[in-house]
């Protein structure tokens, strides 16, 4: 249950480790500890409270990225029935970075496109950390236009560092590619659900993220540029990540106040990754609630909403 | 050819980082010290190799447009600091006053060989063009003016991407700008985008990559990623000539390579391609 830790899980993962053993302890022993267990417990909750709250923005970025939250096929295995993954943009090949389906969601046919990095090197490797090629956005756009059709909503999951930055990504057009999806996606007849579960990276993860609702996890972050990026650009230093971090304003709290996001979706105590399946049964009812609110919907009336919304998108002054 | 004579007409531009002042000029191209002069009168193209300097909206408004004439919009509104990001408001307002431009880019109605077009041109002197929400809300309220005005849009391209001090909200104006290119589509309203050296990132992932024509200086750099950022992803030095205009035009994502001499020639041709007969479209 204790894969990989940060460094400020560590006092939190070690009072969990030494309940444990107090409980295996008393049981083999048969003594009566309930009254000390209650006690760690409750400082358990306390400690998590306290580091959770206080957590600097770089955190979350390490949070966003924890190897062991869950990713989307993870959410699609917890969420999802008779799914079918789709393969290929019928261009050129297909790009496991991006999965792309049609399933059903408590009865309801949903079509599901979302973002994969690996869990294993191999597995990493293979899904390319998450990064897509241009084919992978042509492939999802294919298959949200195949639920388009055929009026079934579509729920996208963000997880990418970002486009990839490549010789092959540049010769197929990444820029087109994502350009497209934004224009594409944008008047689809169909309501359209985004959760961002992870890490919501620049135009690559905006090529899918164009929808009626967008929602993002507690612990996810959502940004123009990474920090390591931006720190590399305006201080040459990538060590100074944590401050361009906060200079950016990317976790969930900051994107709601900068009304780019519709909502936070709680995460189990102590992140995503402590309890997948928690995790996964808090997005569920997100999804839930936001088929039953769009059941009904008029199609000339959704999507003039969804542009009005991206339109009022920005700050700036008037009068010079 | 009137509008040949018409640029002689041609005023030096203010102080721009772009195009140094002197007597005299190096060419990035070729190194040929070339007559600042001839230069300007050739619209900053070297006369030996053709090498296109990067110029400013002001140029290509004057290039472009009949007696160099912008009816300029939305010039009231300008870049606020949303993330109180360190130092932005400081620069924006250095850049304003080194430049005498009042954003990236300048919106407007103009003629071009007497049609009425809407046009827009960024500028990469001005935070290397950068796309904030001054920017994106620029572009998106040109894009719905012609909509509104049933008139062709020109919008003339040059950015580094996103503005990284505006953070979420500058890619929020990719969102923005390309979804008003699927209500322009819907319109059936002619869009011609051209592009500039350097076109790239969120300008080019957004409404630069989208038009019904697309035309490229020759030279230009286009794409997603900075050939920089490539090379420390993949180890590897790049190619020659790797997204500059003709592997752009070679791979698809252009329509066509013009010099810029051309420029205005082509893109009128264009316009009355489209519009058919009696000016209408």
């Amino acid at each position: 249950m204790f894969g990989f830790i940060l460094d400020f899980e560590r006092p939190i993962v070690e009072l969990e480790k030494k309940i444990e053993e107090l409980k295996m302890l008393a049981d083999a022993e048969h003594f009566e500890v309930k009254d000390e267990i209650q006690r760690l417990n409750k400082k358990a909750e306390h400690l998590r409270e306290n580091i959770y709250s206080r957590l600097t923005r770089w955190q979350r970025v390490q949070l966003a990225r924890h190897p062991d939250r869950p990713y989307t096929l993870d959410y699609i295995k917890y969420l999802i029935t008779d799914f079918i993954e789709l393969h290929g943009d019928r261009l050129f090949r297909d790009d496991p970075s991006i999965i792309a389906g049609i399933g059903k969601f408590r009865d309801r046919s949903i079509v599901i496109v979302g973002q994969q990095k690996g869990r294993t090197t191999k597995e990493r490797i293979r899904r390319n950390y998450g990064m897509p090629h241009p084919e992978g956005y042509r492939k999802a756009l294919r298959i949200m236009k195949t639920g388009a059709k055929f009026g079934i909503p579509i729920v996208t999951i963000v997880d990418t560092p970002g486009a990839y930055p490549g010789i092959g990504a540049e010769e197929r057009g990444q820029a087109e590619a994502i350009a497209r999806n934004i224009k594409e996606i944008s008047t689809l007849p169909v309501p359209i659900l985004t959760i961002i579960i992870g890490e919501g990276g620049s135009g690559g993860a905006l090529a899918i993220a164009i929808a009626d609702r967008i929602l993002i996890m507690e612990n996810a972050i959502y940004s123009v540029i990474s920090p390591e990026g931006c720190a590399s650009i305006l201080w040459r230093d990538a060590a100074k990540s944590p401050q361009a971090a906060e200079a950016l304003k990317l976790t969930s709290k900051d994107l709601l106040e900068l009304g780019v996001i519709d909502g936070i979706i709680a995460e189990p105590p102590g992140g995503a990754h402590r309890d997948k399946e928690g995790a996964a049964a808090l997005i569920a009812e997100e999804i839930d609630k936001f088929l039953n609110e769009t059941e009904d919907y008029n199609t000339d009336k959704l999507i003039r909403e969804r542009l009005d919304k991206f339109y009022r998108m920005g700050v700036f002054s008037s009068n010079g | 050819m009137k509008w040949f004579k018409r640029r002689k007409k041609l005023q030096p531009p203010e102080e721009r980082k772009t195009v140094p002042d002197g007597l005299w000029q190096k060419c990035k191209g070729c190194g040929e010290i070339l007559y600042r002069k001839e230069l300007e009168r050739n619209d900053f193209v070297c006369n030996n190799c053709g090498y296109h300097f990067r110029i400013g909206s002001r140029e290509y408004i004057r290039i472009l447009l009949d007696d160099g004439k912008l009816i300029e919009q939305d010039t009231d509104i300008s870049a606020a600091d949303p993330l109180r990001f360190d130092g932005y408001l400081k620069k924006i307002k250095e850049i304003k006053e080194k430049t005498g431009l009042n954003e990236a880019v300048a919106t407007g109605e103009g003629k071009i060989g007497g049609f009425e077009v809407e046009f827009a041109a960024m500028d990469f002197s001005f935070v290397g063009g950068s796309m904030g929400s001054v920017v994106g809300e620029k572009v998106k309220r040109a894009i719905l003016r012609a909509i509104e005005k049933e008139i062709p849009l020109i919008i003339v391209s040059t950015s580094g991407g996103a503005r990284m001090q505006e953070g979420i909200l500058s890619l929020m104006q990719m969102a923005k700008t390309g979804s008003a290119l699927a209500e322009l589509e819907k319109a059936r309203i002619p869009y011609i985008s051209i592009l500039l050296d350097p076109t790239m990132a969120g300008v080019m992932a957004s409404f630069s990559s989208i038009g019904d024509i697309i035309i490229s200086e020759p030279g230009a750099l286009l794409g997603f990623a900075g050939p920089r950022v490539i090379e420390q992803t993949i180890k590897q030095k790049l190619p020659e000539g790797f997204q500059r205009a003709p592997f752009f035009l070679e791979h698809g994502f252009v329509d066509t390579v013009v010099e810029r001499k051309e420029l205005k020639n082509t893109v009128t041709k264009i316009l009355r391609f489209f519009l058919k007969k009696n000016g209408k479209m």
